[in-house]
Order: structure tokens, then C-alpha cells, then sequence
């Protein structure tokens, strides 16, 4: 079963000496696997091309960046699509953006360095079914991971704490 | 000692839906002794099973069957397949209300004499008003157990109503306050008081919110003369050569198809399904759909003017602590045509989590214009615009039989536009809800478009003119004598309020109506 196999398995040093390419917010590893630059997080995939789990990865990243989520939230939003049912989808559609990459002058997609070089190129595919897919994904593919729900702010089920009558239902004091 | 009917019983009344108007209409009938077999096309779910996770509840309660939608409104491009947000379970969305619980203004029975000539707007005033309805609110307050009514005491404010409080009194707004809820203040009913959990949109684990689901419907089991049949779905109401209602079909639990008999029916399956059961129930004699002489039927659809307002501060408010509905502005609620529009709107605090924010705050957006508004999620308030929309005739849900159900029936179809009092009226709203924000030093604002439909209005309005409106003052159709209407589609307008409470009092006065017709063998 495919999993994310964050912090363990595989030191630092043993990752990166693993590493044969390299994306913004993942590295792509010779064996299938692709993993944080700082080995926060690896992940394996089964039916993806590693580069085309990076490359969607970044792409989750640039649809709707929160600069303080982790990138294994990311990951943990479109490794879904890692599966026979939606793999050739997933291929073509990264096929896509990274031709429109190319045509814009990078080799591929994570070659653009830059979120604005990136930003623009999904700018240009934004009404395509594939880039309405992993948007429309992520709205809960992301927000409804209770992990990030902190770094918002949000405190989630509160009736088994006895909800907020006793907790700050009317503590503002700046107003 | 719940009661058990037999199909062939023809003695007693068939009530469709179990919610705000179905629920208590059950209930009511009961209690005076008149034997009620109510279907429920959904489950059944009490406080213990309700879940503080907004996409989990959804999954639990929300009514998911396929529907269609059409028309310009935003909601058929971005939710195409869920054009309300209302539940499917025994209580209906009683479970899901946030418990706003206003009374109609006096003026409000009479939008077409009131407001005069729309154009493109199919107004009409109701067959009954103000001082009708006065001693049925009365009951319904009682019922509900709302605060601010009787002596019963406000709620406490939370942040976000703090924040809009404090900016509304600054614009010199005059009338605001925690509302009007069918929330306990304090211990009543048997039900406890608020604990200020939020998630009351997930249905309340405390019971402080009034929902049929765990009031009415076990009290009208208790009486014995009523038997609530869960997971059974309707799809056709029977008549004679008569043309008079003799049964009801169903699909029950196990997936087999039923017919009980009925000495009369009430359909309460809220404004989509109401309508799509009477056309879907056409017949020889009743070719474009049962009560429909009027071409009324499905048609006016009504869905509040809606929409929301969210500001973020330079400071925390975590507004989801708390009542999800804390508080309201009534100032802009009146008719004042001087605005540019007619009818008027409440602002009403919401609360949205995470999930729900990033699914609604603005559908289909991207990118860091729309991620930095959700990173200030912790320093957001917000509230919700409910306004009087105009019925318009093209506004209507009418059956998609190019989509069918699991059951084979055509889907409704939801067609909406806004009419420009609408338009005019939103535009209104959002500015004065900016105006609230700023006025305590909102950093940002956004307008919100309006969710998919929780208030769904108006497909079988209520007429005195049987050529106008599908049902009589007593919500009993124009065409067929044992056939009644009791939810929210009986509405002729939809006023600026919440329509739970006029639900409810409509649904009590027409029980009364009902048990006093039976009883004196006209029905």
C-alpha cells in the first residue's frame, strides 16, 4: 500500500545520496521515490512517474499556497491520484503543463523557478477539466486535513471539551 | 408504544417529510388524537450521532440525491449538482438550522399591495396576515423556545457577534442584538442550555437548538397515534376517478416498493422535492402533475437574497466559538424603496471552519489572493445577509427527465436568476456589511457569494385566487380537497426573515385546521 513514509526508512545523507533530479519543493530519487530536500517527508509511488508526483505536487503548492503548511500536506492532498483509475489522467494532464513550460521557455514545469513564472503558466490552463480536477480536489483534498487545521487557527470538534462556554466563546478584548 | 398502521388503513393522514413543517404537523395531529403515518426519506439521527466535523456531517445528513440546476445563478456553476443545502433524516433541517427565529413583518403579508408593480416579479399578497398569524407565532415561539420572547432570555454574544455589534452601532445601526433563537439560554424543554460549541449547522449534540428530530417526533410517537417510518421514500401520491387522494406510494427500507392508504396528504419534502413528488405524481386526470390547474406548481422558487460578508482583523476573533448565528442587525430590514430596492434584509453573524470556508468563501478562486484571506482565518468575522427575494415565475423547479434517480425518476431542476430588486438589494448589503467591518478597523473585506440554498421558498405558494397559487390559506390545494401542502413551498413571499418560525406556526395552525375538519367529518 502506497504511504508516506515521513521520517523513517532512510536518513538524510542516504536520501540525498539517492538523489538523481530535483524539484522546488521535492526531490524526484532514483528508486520511485521522491522526498523533501531536508528528508521532512518521502513518498513512493506506484503508478506515477516520480517527476509527475513532484510536478503535481508544486502545482498544489502554487493553486493554493499557504507558506506555512508543510509540503507532506501537499503531498498528502494528491497522492490520490496516484492510482490506476486516475494515473493516465494525471499523466497527460502534467504532460500538459509541462509542454506549456516548455513552450514559455523551461525545460518543464519545476524548472520555473520562480511561484510567478509558475503562477502564469497555470494562469493559462485554468479552465482545462485537468487544473479544475486538482483544484477542485484540494478544497478538501488540503483543508480537511485536520493537521493544517491549526496553522489557521482553527480548533475543530469542541463538544467533547465541553465547548467554548467556559473557553473563550467572548474573549475578544481588543475591539 | 408506538403506533404501527396498517397499509390498508385508510384512516389515517399521510404526511411526507418530518421536518420543520412536516415534523410538527406530525406532532401536532397526534396530540389531538388523529392517527399519522409520517415518511422520511431519510435516517434517523439524535444529538449522539451528530458529528463537530463540517465535511463528516455533511456526509451524515445532507439530502445527496442527484439534482440539476440552471438559470445564472452562481450556485449552478460552482455546486451544479446541489443546488440546497438542506438534510435528509427524521426532523429534516430542523437538525441543520442555525434556529433564527423572526416573525414576518406586518407588511410582508401584503409585498404586492405594499411594494406596488415589479416588473418581471410575480408578487401576490398572502390570504392571511399579521393579526391571523399573531396566536400561531405565539405557539411557535412557545414551541420553540425562543429567546427574546416571552421571558425567555437572550443568548450571551460570542466574538463575531461582538465585532459586529461594535461596528453596527458605530455606522448607527439601532437594533442589534443576539437574535432571536430557538437555542436555549437557559435549561427548558428538557433540553439543555447552550454551551457555545459552534457546529450548530452539524446538528446540535446538546439539544439546545430546537430540532423536530428529538421533540416533536418522539413526543408524537409517545401519544401513540403517530408511526414515523424512516428511509421511506415517496415517489407518488394516488388519486381516484374522484379525483380524490387514496394512497401514497413509497420505496422503503429494504428497496420494495409500498402503497398505504391515506384519508388525506400533507407533502412536506421542502420546496425541491414538494413540487417534483406533485409533478412526478401526473396522471390521465391530472396530466401536467397533481394541484397544478394554476401552472403554479414548481414554479416562483424563492431562495432569499443571500450572500456573505467576511472581514479580517489585525487581531484574533475566532468566530467559530460559539452560536454559529449570535447575532443580528434589523435596521435594513424595513421597506424603504428610498435604497433602491424593495423589501428589505437582516444581517445575521455565520461562522464557517476551515473546510467549509475554503469551500465557500469563494468557489473556484486560487491562488494567493484567495490563500491569504484563509491564513487570516483565526482574525475573521463574518455574517450572512438574508433578504426578501421576488418570486418570478421563470424561477422554478420542474422535472430533468434526462437524469434520473436510483428509483428511476426524473431529477428536479432548479432554475434561478436574480431578479435586479435582488441584484440591487445584495449590492446594498454587502456595502453596509463592509461599512460594519471597517467601522472597527477591518483590514480586509470580502464578499461572499451566496451558499447553495437553505431557505427554498415558494413552489406551491399560497394564493385566495385559485388561479394564482397551488394552495389556500389553510396550505389545503385549491384542486384536490384531501390534499395539503406544509412546508416552506407554501410561501407566497418570502419576507426578510428566517422562515423556520412561520413554518412551524403555519404547520401548527393547519393541524388545528385539519384535526377540526376531521372531527366535523368534512375531511
Amino acid at each position: 500500500m502506497t504511504q508516506t513514509i515521513a521520517r523513517q526508512g532512510m536518513t538524510r545523507r542516504q536520501l540525498l545520496s539517492r538523489t538523481v533530479a530535483a524539484g522546488a519543493a521535492a526531490m524526484v530519487l532514483g528508486t520511485g521515490f521522491i522526498a523533501a530536500p531536508d528528508a521532512a517527508w518521502a513518498y513512493e509511488t506506484t503508478k506515477l512517474k516520480p517527476e509527475t508526483f513532484a510536478t503535481l505536487v508544486q502545482m498544489a503548492r502554487d493553486i493554493y499556497p499557504h507558506d506555512r503548511i508543510p509540503t507532506e500536506n501537499y503531498v498528502e492532498a494528491v497522492k490520490g491520484y496516484d492510482s490506476d483509475d486516475a494515473a493516465a489522467e494525471i499523466e497527460a494532464g502534467i504532460a500538459a503543463l509541462d509542454a506549456a513550460a516548455q513552450g514559455a521557455g523551461f525545460a518543464n514545469y519545476l524548472d520555473a523557478g520562480w511561484e510567478a513564472d509558475r503562477v502564469k503558466l497555470l494562469r493559462g490552463m485554468e479552465q482545462s477539466a485537468f487544473f479544475q480536477k486538482i483544484r477542485g480536489g484540494l478544497v478538501t483534498g488540503l483543508y480537511n486535513q485536520k493537521a493544517v487545521w491549526p496553522l489557521f487557527g482553527y480548533e475543530g470538534e469542541s463538544f467533547s471539551k465541553g465547548g467554548y462556554i467556559n473557553r473563550g466563546f467572548d474573549d475578544i478584548n481588543w475591539l | 408504544m408506538v403506533a404501527k398502521f396498517d397499509l390498508n388503513d385508510d384512516s389515517v393522514v399521510v404526511i411526507v417529510g418530518s421536518g420543520a413543517g412536516g415534523g410538527v404537523l406530525s406532532n401536532e395531529l397526534a396530540q389531538k388524537g388523529v392517527k399519522v403515518v409520517t415518511l422520511e426519506a431519510g435516517g434517523r439521527y439524535l444529538p449522539e450521532d451528530y458529528i463537530n466535523d463540517e465535511w463528516d456531517s455533511f456526509g451524515q445528513l445532507a439530502w445527496l440525491d442527484p439534482r440539476t440546476t440552471s438559470g445564472d445563478w452562481r450556485v449552478a456553476k460552482d455546486f451544479s449538482g446541489l443546488p440546497a443545502w438542506i438534510v435528509k433524516a427524521v426532523g429534516g433541517t430542523t437538525i441543520h438550522w442555525a434556529g433564527a427565529s423572526l416573525r414576518f413583518q406586518e407588511h410582508e403579508w401584503k409585498a404586492a399591495s405594499t411594494y406596488g408593480p415589479v416588473p418581471g416579479a410575480n408578487l401576490l399578497d398572502w390570504p392571511i396576515d399579521s393579526a391571523e398569524m399573531a396566536p400561531w407565532y405565539d405557539k411557535a415561539e412557545e414551541k420553540l423556545g425562543v429567546t427574546r420572547t416571552g421571558d425567555r432570555p437572550g443568548l450571551p454574544g460570542n466574538n463575531n457577534f461582538k465585532v459586529l455589534e461594535k461596528g453596527a452601532k458605530a455606522i448607527g445601526y439601532k437594533e442589534v442584538h443576539t437574535g432571536r433563537m430557538a437555542i436555549n439560554s437557559v435549561e427548558r424543554d428538557d433540553r439543555n442550555s447552550c454551551q457555545q460549541t459552534g457546529f450548530c449547522f452539524q446538528g446540535c449534540k446538546w439539544g439546545a437548538k430546537w430540532s423536530a428530530a428529538y421533540t416533536e417526533i418522539p413526543r408524537g410517537e409517545a401519544t401513540g397515534n403517530l408511526e414515523v417510518r424512516d428511509h421511506c421514500h415517496v415517489t407518488k401520491i394516488n388519486h381516484n376517478d374522484k379525483g380524490q387522494i387514496v394512497s401514497v406510494t413509497y420505496i422503503d427500507k429494504e428497496g420494495k416498493e409500498q402503497t398505504q392508504k391515506a384519508r388525506l396528504v400533507c407533502v412536506a419534502g421542502n420546496t425541491i422535492e414538494s413540487p417534483r413528488l406533485l409533478l412526478n405524481s401526473a396522471s390521465s386526470m391530472f396530466p401536467n402533475g397533481l394541484a397544478n390547474s394554476s401552472g403554479q406548481v414548481g414554479r416562483n422558487y424563492m431562495r432569499h437574497v443571500t450572500g456573505s460578508v467576511y472581514a479580517t482583523f489585525d487581531k484574533p476573533v475566532r468566530m467559530w466559538r460559539g452560536t454559529t448565528m449570535a447575532g443580528i442587525v434589523q435596521d435594513e430590514a424595513r421597506h424603504d424603496p428610498s435604497r433602491g430596492f424593495v423589501g428589505g434584509y437582516e444581517l445575521e453573524t455565520l461562522a464557517l471552519g476551515i473546510p467549509f470556508m475554503a469551500a465557500f468563501l469563494d468557489p473556484g478562486s486560487w491562488g494567493r489572493e484567495f490563500t491569504t484571506a484563509l491564513d487570516s482565518y483565526e482574525n475573521m468575522a463574518g455574517l450572512w445577509i438574508v433578504g426578501e427575494d421576488m418570486p418570478q415565475e421563470t424561477n422554478r423547479v420542474t422535472l430533468n427527465t434526462a437524469v434520473k434517480d436510483k428509483f428511476g425518476l426524473p431529477v428536479p431542476d432548479v432554475h434561478f436568476s436574480d431578479h435586479p430588486n435582488d441584484v440591487a438589494m445584495r449590492k446594498h448589503a454587502y456595502a453596509q456589511g463592509r461599512k460594519i467591518y471597517e467601522a472597527v478597523g477591518a483590514t480586509r473585506v470580502l464578499p461572499t457569494p451566496p451558499y447553495p440554498s437553505t431557505h427554498n421558498l415558494g413552489t406551491n405558494r399560497m394564493s385566495e385566487d385559485p388561479r394564482l397559487g397551488v394552495v389556500n390559506k389553510w396550505g389545503q390545494t385549491h384542486d384536490i380537497s384531501n390534499l395539503f401542502i406544509s412546508d416552506g413551498s407554501q410561501f407566497t413571499t418570502g419576507a426578510a426573515e428566517n422562515p423556520t418560525l412561520t413554518i412551524v406556526a403555519l404547520a401548527i395552525r393547519q393541524a388545528d385546521h385539519i384535526a377540526s375538519e376531521i372531527e366535523k367529518g368534512a375531511l
